[in-house]
């Protein structure tokens, strides 16, 4: 029960305004996918135009290999869980669960057995004979997610599902969804704008940006190698330092960037190479990646200008000579002080060199 | 295989261009029977009456006819009568309704629904039947004046009527239901946070009262003096009965000279004046606030110049002013509680004043006696016996029952399917035709009247019923539209995505979303229509020719001979009636909800 999906130079413009520029994206069956960027990146028209609720201006859309563009929503196999759930609140949360099966016209036994085993999967049996506004916001969830698999469609579309809900709950949903996509084994695409939800729940994450695709890849690499300084700010915590290759190479012959804090050496991989010497480069270094040590014996010394408490760990944010600030992570144990003097040190292994 | 290749796009591309027109234009498909009706119906008559004002009978274009009426004094004092009193009445309207309006705008929505039921009554009932309950209480041996002679507090009386404050008193109380129910919507837009904010920042209640929500509920306030003075323009039933001839109005002389006088170019000539006024106010008000104000959108005002500091200023000035007479909130108590003590006395004023004088006419129908006096000697059902075996209200009552239900149907069907066209439109499109469809509301229905004889005397259709059900769904299409459309901005549309995603053709999903949803509007519209149809006076007065008549027609009729119990009983009817949609329209509103 699922299919591949694929779009080919899709796009979609309102007059002037272009909401998405050509865009070719391709799902696996049964993959998890998200649609990861900040609001009026396009996630959300690309959805959209998969869906059949908004008509391309350009391109196609495959769904199993076959040409879907002009087709009606309705008919492309598909079903959808909307943003704050467009239940129907005038229909019981059964006949809202039972709603696409009748549209397909099934039996009263099919459709019978077809929404048991929708609510049955997530565990909201009890709730038939209740009307959506009597329901708790986690529990409208489940519902718009019941009602979308229950006639088994090969593609499944999220946008935002769980916005409105809070924190806890959120993240109690995020692996509830894990756990339907894996049961389902049908195709998602997930759309949010929650970096750490992207990473959590999905195969891939297809970063958009700007009305286009900004890189695509599974979440470590887009953690780990990302492509651009787009991706790099976007996904996770980063710090840029800034600053040209030097003419003398370190000591184990690595290439050496000049930046305001100091020599630093550059990994051998990354997106971009290190250039000949002179050449200006950015390079992304996560919170986790350094430790603290004595001042004068790191790549880098910083002061101590905040400190601040995160529960699992603590960030030290390190103001640099030139003012430029570098955000740390610190283990439990050490108790560094506003005002100290640090130096800070690093596989460089775990930095990615970015163009600048 | 490459030019193939190459080929493929372009003709994929056209293809698609076309689908997406065709599926376009379908889907502003429905709004076409609408815009033809009124067109045939509405702009070809108007349009009609303009021309037959400004051309003479040898089609040489000419203002003969206004020259006849601004050299006449007695004309000219009658369009200056008429003005002035449309003027007093849309003012009183509009400063008595605003306190009312008020106060149901800040209440939940239950305790709204309550209230709105006394509003609701006055404001269906019909104009006649409220007029005659005005000349029983205010004539000269009227319940008022046999009480204050009773008293003691006047020794001699000639009763309030007929006089301009007669006939002020009766516009006012026929109007200022219009007006609060104008208000209503755009005092309901206005975030109550916003009043909280302002006191947060500093402000004192009344002073957050005058720079926030006054401005905001400006074009609500706009909105219902337009509507509560155009509907005025045309009125002739309260002048005529509660007016001495001092007092006549322009529609009446518009009714004696196509009624009496058979001269139809001189009525043309005075609806045209009517129609002018009308729409050179109407082009104002788009100007200054926007047509969409009349179903409760508020449209973003520019902003920044120096006119609106100076206006600002002004506001927080009168905001201090009042100060101390307003009480400081009382912390603790709910929300819609808060505060309302002398609001929520005054509105219980004015909603009893409001209905009271309707259901005044009640006793009088079940006297004994043969005429109508105060008290009237109770108990007897034989005026009731009168009216229903009579042939002639019989066949009347039917006959406005019938209309009633075409207009309905036809009017319903018309603009349901303009509004859906209309949701689906980009506003520069929708707007235009929006106010196209509420047009009829905004041109006195005299002039519609008129307009609608000349044109149904060529086609046969005067005196049919045809012919009534398209007059008065001309005059209940732009209820319907507003009706509707404020049921359908509420309307969440990504429902209907829910649906089409899970495979339901556009009819099933009018059937099983669209329409069960808008259930409450839709049966809301309907019944207004109904109301509006068998409530009209002035199409049933020029089209329905001499013999058949609908209900009011009959009454108005009789009215003008004599004040009879039998009348009483008509009214009474009536009022119960009214009573029953009403009170069967609020109910299917809340078990909706």
């Amino acid at each position: 029960m699922s299919a591949k999906l694929e779009t080919i130079g899709i796009a979609k413009s309102y007059g002037e305004t272009v909401a998405l520029q050509p865009t070719d994206l391709t799902v696996q069956a049964g993959e998890f996918l998200t649609l990861l960027g900040p609001s009026g990146s396009g996630k959300t028209t690309l959805l959209q135009m998969i869906s059949g609720l908004v008509a391309p201006s350009a391109g196609r859309i495959e769904i199993a290999g076959r040409d879907v563009t002009h087709v009606e929503p309705g008919k492309r196999g598909i079903g959808m869980v909307f943003q704050s759930y467009a239940l129907f609140p005038h229909m019981s949360v059964w006949d809202n669960v039972a709603y696409g099966l009748r549209m397909r016209r099934q039996s009263r036994e099919e459709v019978k057995r077809a929404v048991d085993d929708a609510l049955t999967m997530v565990r909201m049996n009890d709730y038939a004979k209740r009307y959506p506004q009597e329901l708790s916001g986690g529990q409208q969830q489940r519902i718009a997610l019941a009602r979308c698999f229950a006639y088994r469609p090969s593609v499944i579309l999220l946008d935002e599902p769980l916005g409105a809900l809070d924190k806890k709950l959120r993240e109690h949903m995020q692996s509830e969804i894990r756990r339907l996509h894996k049961e389902l084994g049908a195709t998602f695409v997930y759309v949010t704008h929650d970096q750490d939800e992207a990473l959590t729940l999905s195969d891939r994450i297809c970063l958009m940006n700007q009305a286009r695709i900004e890189q695509v890849g599974t979440p470590v690499d887009l953690y780990d190698r990302p492509a651009t300084r787009f991706a790099a700010g976007f996904i996770g915590h980063s710090n840029l330092l800034e600053g040209a290759v030097d003419h003398e190479r370190g000591p184990a012959g690595e290439p050496i960037l000049l930046t305001a804090g100091g020599r630093v050496p550059l990994p051998q991989r990354g997106a971009a190479m290190p250039g000949s010497p002179g050449a200006r480069h950015c390079l992304l270094l996560r919170p986790e990646a350094p430790r603290l040590v004595e001042p004068k014996s790191g790549f880098l010394d910083g002061t101590i200008s905040d400190i601040v408490f995160f529960g699992s760990d603590t960030r030290v944010q390190l103001t640099l000579s030139d003012g430029s600030h570098l955000s740390v992570r610190c283990e439990r144990g050490l108790s560094p002080c506003i005002g100290d003097t640090v130096g800070l040190v690093w596989d460089p292994h775990r930095t990615t060199l970015l163009s600048a | 295989m490459t030019i193939a290749l190459q080929a493929q796009p372009p003709r994929d591309a056209a293809r698609a261009r076309r689908f997406r027109w065709v599926a376009h234009s379908m889907r502003l498909l429905p709004i076409v029977p609408a815009l033809l009706f009124l067109l045939l119906f509405f702009i070809v008559p108007v349009g009609e009456i303009l021309q037959g004002g400004l051309f003479s009978a040898d089609g040489t274009f000419g203002l003969a006819q206004f020259e006849r009426i601004a050299r006449t004094p007695v004309y000219a004092k009658v369009l200056w009568i008429t003005f002035s009193i449309s003027f007093l009445t849309a003012a009183i309207s509009v400063l008595l309704g605003y306190p009312v309006a008020y106060l149901l705008s800040r209440l939940s929505p239950r305790s709204r629904e309550r209230w709105l039921l006394w509003i609701m009554l006055p404001f269906w009932t019909s104009y006649l039947v409220k007029t005659y309950a005005w000349m029983l209480l205010l004539s000269k041996t009227g319940v008022l004046s046999t009480v204050a002679l009773a008293l003691g507090l006047v020794s001699r009386t000639n009763g309030t009527i007929p006089s301009l404050t007669g006939v002020l008193i009766g516009m006012v109380h026929a109007m200022l239901p219009l007006a609060v129910m104008t208000m209503l919507p755009v005092m309901r837009g206005i975030d109550d946070r916003l009043a909280q904010a302002a006191e947060t920042l500093g402000a004192e209640r009344g002073t957050s009262f005058f720079t926030v929500f006054l401005p905001l509920s400006s074009p609500g306030v706009a909105a219902a003096g337009l509507l509560v003075f155009i509907s005025s323009l045309g009125f002739f039933i309260v002048p005529a009965l509660l007016g001495s001839p001092k007092e006549t109005m322009i529609a009446q002389l518009v009714i004696s000279s196509v009624l009496e006088l058979f001269d139809m170019r001189f009525a043309g000539a005075l609806s045209t004046v009517l129609l002018v006024c009308s729409i050179v106010i109407f082009l104002v008000y788009d100007r200054l606030v926007g047509l969409s104000s009349l179903t409760g959108e508020v449209r973003d005002k520019r902003r920044g110049s120096r006119a609106h500091g100076v206006k600002l200023a002004l506001l927080i000035a009168a905001g201090r002013l009042t100060a101390p007479l307003v009480k400081r909130r009382m912390t603790g108590a709910a929300p819609a509680e808060r505060g309302f003590g002398p609001l929520r006395l005054y509105t219980f004023a004015v909603l009893a004043v409001l209905v009271a004088p309707v259901l005044s006419v009640i006793p009088y129908a079940f006297t004994r006696s043969d005429f109508i006096a105060f008290p009237p000697k109770l108990f007897s059902f034989k005026w009731f016996g009168t009216f229903l075996q009579s042939p002639v209200w019989q066949s009347a009552l039917i006959r406005s029952f019938e209309v009633g239900l075409g207009t309905a149907v036809l009017s319903l069907a018309l603009g349901l399917g303009a509004t859906l066209a209309l949701t689906r439109m980009s506003q520069r499109a929708s707007k235009p035709l929006f106010a196209l469809l509420v047009a009829p509301l905004i041109v006195p229905r005299i002039v519609i009247a008129v307009g609608l004889l000349y044109l149904f005397a060529r086609f046969g259709l005067t005196g049919t019923n045809a012919g009534l059900v398209i007059g008065h769904t001309v005059l209940a299409i732009p209820y319907v539209v507003v009706t509707l459309a404020a049921g359908f901005r509420q309307f969440d549309w990504r429902l209907d995505d829910a649906a089409r995603v899970m495979g339901a053709s556009p009819v099933r999903r009018i059937a099983t979303i669209v329409l069960p949803l808008l259930m409450a509007s839709v049966t809301a519209a309907f019944l207004f229509a109904f109301i509006v149809s068998f409530d009209d006076l002035t199409i049933a007065i020029f089209v329905s020719g001499g013999i058949n008549t609908t209900l009011p027609k009959q009454m108005w009729d009789d009215i003008q001979l004599a004040v009879t119990p039998t009348l009483a009983a008509v009214s009474t009817t009536l009022v119960v009636l009214i009573a029953l949609v009403v009170f069967i329209s609020s109910r299917l509103r809340r078990t909706t909800r």
